[in-house]
């Protein structure tokens, strides 16, 4: 057996967990919920089982030394956000011995999985360019997506939050929650869409920069980019008012706000740490080592700067003014928002010198 | 002090002061970071205007680059107004932690007191057990339970028949805050350091040739190293066949005063240090001028080996035989196309070939290319081999030359970061108090306690540790 088969066992573990604790969140049976944490904890071995192979893999045939983890490319590291992700979600679980957050942490799981699906990157073994054969590639990327899967999570209890606790639709905090999923929703669906319509998947960075929303929004027929804008509107509109469903389903978790208000604030006070320390000072210092500056004021480095400012707001709020519920929940979104933004929108949109994250 | 009374120090002191302040420099420093990663900063303006052009059309485009241009967006990390928000932030951070340092440095330095035993205050934790033993005997178990929490207590003297135990750990972690943000001066102040008395620039060195300056990125002017640094060579290494570069290497010498005092291997990852300066290997690229040295390994048929460097055009002799072989032609790069014709398929020197004619007495034997990273084509008809090492003093080497009396600052701060933000994270200020007095047939035990963070963990701590108390007495 090799590392894809183990992988793949793992994506089809993971979709099917996702969706038995969608099921076990609407029908609330015991025997489902033991099958999704069952399922779960399965794949969850298939993919450490598999991401140690990769690594021997990669090693064995000659392209990488046993200092280099599968943490290199866009691929591999999405796989290894997703496998952080899963092991916090599931030490959460046992922790607090609750289920129901699965059914929020899993398609975050999926969706990363679709994205790849989606967008067709590669997923070869590649070797290393000479500026990634440091040993501070290990304690950098594995600081960084760990600290990426916490804010993660705080996300996903935070939106959870905000659904739990508005009331009104005309409610600043339910407007930004409903759209902030609906925006979602439809760069979903529009990359979906465009996916549908070129089927050859983007095979560089370039390329996906032309093909982007080519489906959709920058289609050459105005009538078509008309429409899209047009049902973009329709979709966040519905989300809108069709919130209180979701909310229903949320209450009927066995989760009190303000345990998802501590978890939102534990997941960020862990993160921030490791974040700062494993993203920002490892990746100054390597920097440092390879090209001789410490900033550079990159595209990426700058993004992560923005992220590290909107926790460290977070933060300040929290502990010096006593921001809590849904202000605080409102900030871990945004928070969330610009790490999305540092880990694909920097390789996809902006370019600089963390190519090697993108797509080819 | 009424608010007309305060002097105009202390109004500045107060707006500095504010957390307001900090939150609103958080979001314009945040935000205004935006703009130059989407707007190239020190690229060529064309660039910059076609971006202006896909986000408001052709019309406003040059006229929004002349704006954004003069408020310095095209360099905005370096414009005075950005800097002056840097400068902001750090004065802040630096009165803000003032402001408020004196009273957690009383929270961090205030020793332990023991509580009033009749009128204990409320704590958040509380909890109460009566142990089969009379408080004098209990005490040497109470505080060894301490000690395997990690506390080291303190004793009261006996009162009233009863005594309290009293102990605190933690209460340097309460200036973890204020050690992350003294790390944040730390790392601005290196910066400073590197920016104005640090030097960054460029030195393009040929194989063979050395240095004694290096030139600036700013304006390209050379600076005076006071020693020379020479490249001895320059190769990269590819994976395998294909042509994904695996390292870039360069062989460095530095000669002082005109003795060699350094000798090293540099790549990527692994510059080399000397006199202050740092040299990164940063880029490669091939002289125009050509006019290298070819080196050969020769085997003759009775396995004798000499090594050989030549230049175009010359020719040398198989040791053991009288074969001459003249070098007649080089590619960078040969690849051969589907037709059965060579040619050169970049410019780098990816895949090095040489064509060598051979002769025997004047009449030709075998010709044909010699590919550096191809064994097979080294072995001739004859049995004989030739080796083909490097074609020498046609490629230079791209350094990176820096000199940043800061970074050691920078460094500096990153650990005291580190240490701070493991305080100000991991670790909490605990007190606790056992208050021991007299009851029936034994003791009471009352237990008060307190956590300034994560107090559900230390509340377990305590729970295990009454369990095994009452297990042993």
């Amino acid at each position: 057996m090799d590392s894809s088969t183990l992988f793949g066992i793992a994506t089809i573990g993971y979709i099917l967990a996702m969706v038995s604790y969608i099921v076990y969140l609407a029908f609330r049976n015991r025997t489902v919920g033991i099958i999704a944490t069952t399922v779960t904890v399965v794949s969850f071995i298939a993919h450490t089982g598999a991401f140690f192979m990769r690594w021997y893999e990669g090693y064995v045939m000659g392209l990488r030394s046993l200092w280099h983890p599968p943490i290199s490319n866009l691929y591999e590291s999405i796989i290894f956000f997703i496998w952080c992700l899963i092991l916090g979600y599931l030490i959460i679980e046992i922790k607090y011995k609750n289920r129901s957050f699965g059914a929020f942490v899993t398609p975050i799981a999926g969706l990363a999985l679709a994205f790849i699906e989606m967008t067709g990157m590669s997923k070869e073994i590649e070797p290393l360019v000479p500026a990634l054969q440091s040993n501070w590639l290990l304690a950098h990327v594995t600081m960084s997506f760990i600290s990426y899967s916490l804010f993660g999570l705080s996300f996903a209890t935070a939106i959870m939050y905000l659904i739990e606790k508005t009331e009104k639709k005309t409610e600043p905090a339910y407007i930004f929650w409903s759209v902030s999923l609906g925006v979602l929703i439809v760069l979903l669906i529009a990359m979906s869409l465009d996916y549908l319509e070129f089927h050859v998947a983007a095979t560089s960075s370039e390329n996906i920069k032309n093909y982007l929303f080519r489906a959709t929004f920058k289609s050459p027929n105005p009538t078509v980019a008309l429409l899209s804008w047009i049902a973009s509107f329709a979709i966040i509109a519905t989300v809108w008012a069709t919130g209180g469903y979701l909310k229903k389903i949320v209450s009927a978790f066995n989760v009190t706000p303000e345990l998802l208000d501590e978890l939102t604030y534990k997941t960020v006070a862990i993160g921030f740490p490791i974040f700062t320390l494993g993203g920002l000072i490892f990746g100054a210092i390597w920097a440092d080592q390879a090209w001789g500056v410490y900033w550079s004021w990159d595209p990426k480095e700058t993004w992560s700067l923005i992220t590290w400012f909107v926790y460290a707001f977070f933060l300040h709020a929290r502990l010096m003014r006593g921001w809590r519920g849904k202000r605080a929940a409102i900030v871990s979104v945004i928070g969330f928002v610009a790490v999305v933004f540092t880990y694909l929108g920097v390789n996809l949109l902006l370019s600089g010198l963390h190519s090697y994250g993108s797509l080819s | 002090m009424a608010e007309r009374d305060k002097t105009f120090v202390d109004r500045i002191w107060d707006f500095f002061a504010s957390v307001k302040l900090a939150v609103v420099l958080f979001s314009l420093i945040a935000l205004t970071s935006i703009v130059g990663t989407v707007i190239e900063q020190n690229a060529p303006p064309e660039k910059n205007i076609i971006v202006l052009k896909r986000l408001l059309g052709e019309r406003l485009a040059p006229e929004a680059y002349r704006v954004l241009d003069s408020l310095g967006f095209m360099d905005m990390y370096h414009s005075w107004w950005f800097v002056t928000l840097l400068v902001l932030f750090a004065m802040n951070l630096i009165v803000c932690s003032l402001e408020r340092l004196p009273r957690i440095w009383r929270l961090a330095t205030e020793p332990i007191k023991p509580l009033n035993p009749d009128k204990p205050p409320s704590f958040p934790i509380r909890k109460e057990i009566t142990l089969k033993a009379d408080p004098e005997t209990l005490r040497k178990a109470l505080i060894s339970a301490l000690k395997k929490t990690g506390f080291r207590p303190m004793n009261s003297p006996m009162q009233k028949g009863g005594f309290q135990l009293y102990a605190q750990k933690g209460n340097w972690s309460r200036l973890g805050v204020y050690i992350t943000h003294l790390s944040i001066i730390i790392i601005m102040v290196g910066a400073v350091i590197g920016i104005f008395f640090g030097f960054n620039g460029f030195l393009n060195l040929p194989e063979g040739r050395s240095s004694d300056v290096a030139y600036s990125r700013k304006d390209s002017r050379p600076h005076q190293l006071g020693f020379t640094i020479r490249c001895d060579d320059f190769d990269v290494e590819f994976y395998g066949m294909s042509d994904m570069p695996k390292d870039y290497r360069s062989w460095l010498t530095v000669f002082k005063d005109g003795k060699e005092v350094m000798r090293k291997m540099i790549e990527v990852n692994e510059p080399l240090r000397y006199g202050g300066y740092t040299f990164y290997q940063a880029s490669y690229g091939m002289l125009s001028t050509g006019g290298g040295y070819f080196i050969f390994r020769v085997r003759g048929p009775d396995g004798k080996t000499e090594t050989v460097t030549k230049i175009m055009g010359e020719s040398f002799v198989i040791p053991g035989t009288k074969i001459k072989g003249t070098i007649k032609k080089f590619s960078p790069a040969l690849a051969v196309s589907q037709d059965g014709r060579t040619y050169t398929y970049t410019e780098m020197m990816n895949n090095p070939a040489v064509y060598i004619e051979f002769t025997e007495k004047g009449k030709p034997k075998y010709s044909g290319w010699i590919l550096k990273r191809y064994p097979k084509t080294w072995r001739l008809p004859d049995g004989s081999m030739v080796q083909f090492i490097d074609y020498w003093g046609v490629q230079y080497t791209g350094l990176q030359v820096r000199k940043d009396p800061g970074v050691w600052i920078v460094y500096l701060g990153c650990i005291v970061m580190g240490i701070g933000l493991y305080m100000a994270f991991f670790m909490s200020h605990r007190k606790i108090w056992l208050i021991v007095s007299e009851a029936k047939d034994g003791s009471l035990v009352r237990v008060f306690a307190t956590a300034n963070k994560n107090r559900p963990a230390f509340e377990r701590k305590i729970e295990t540790m009454v369990s095994n108390l009452t297990e042993e007495v």
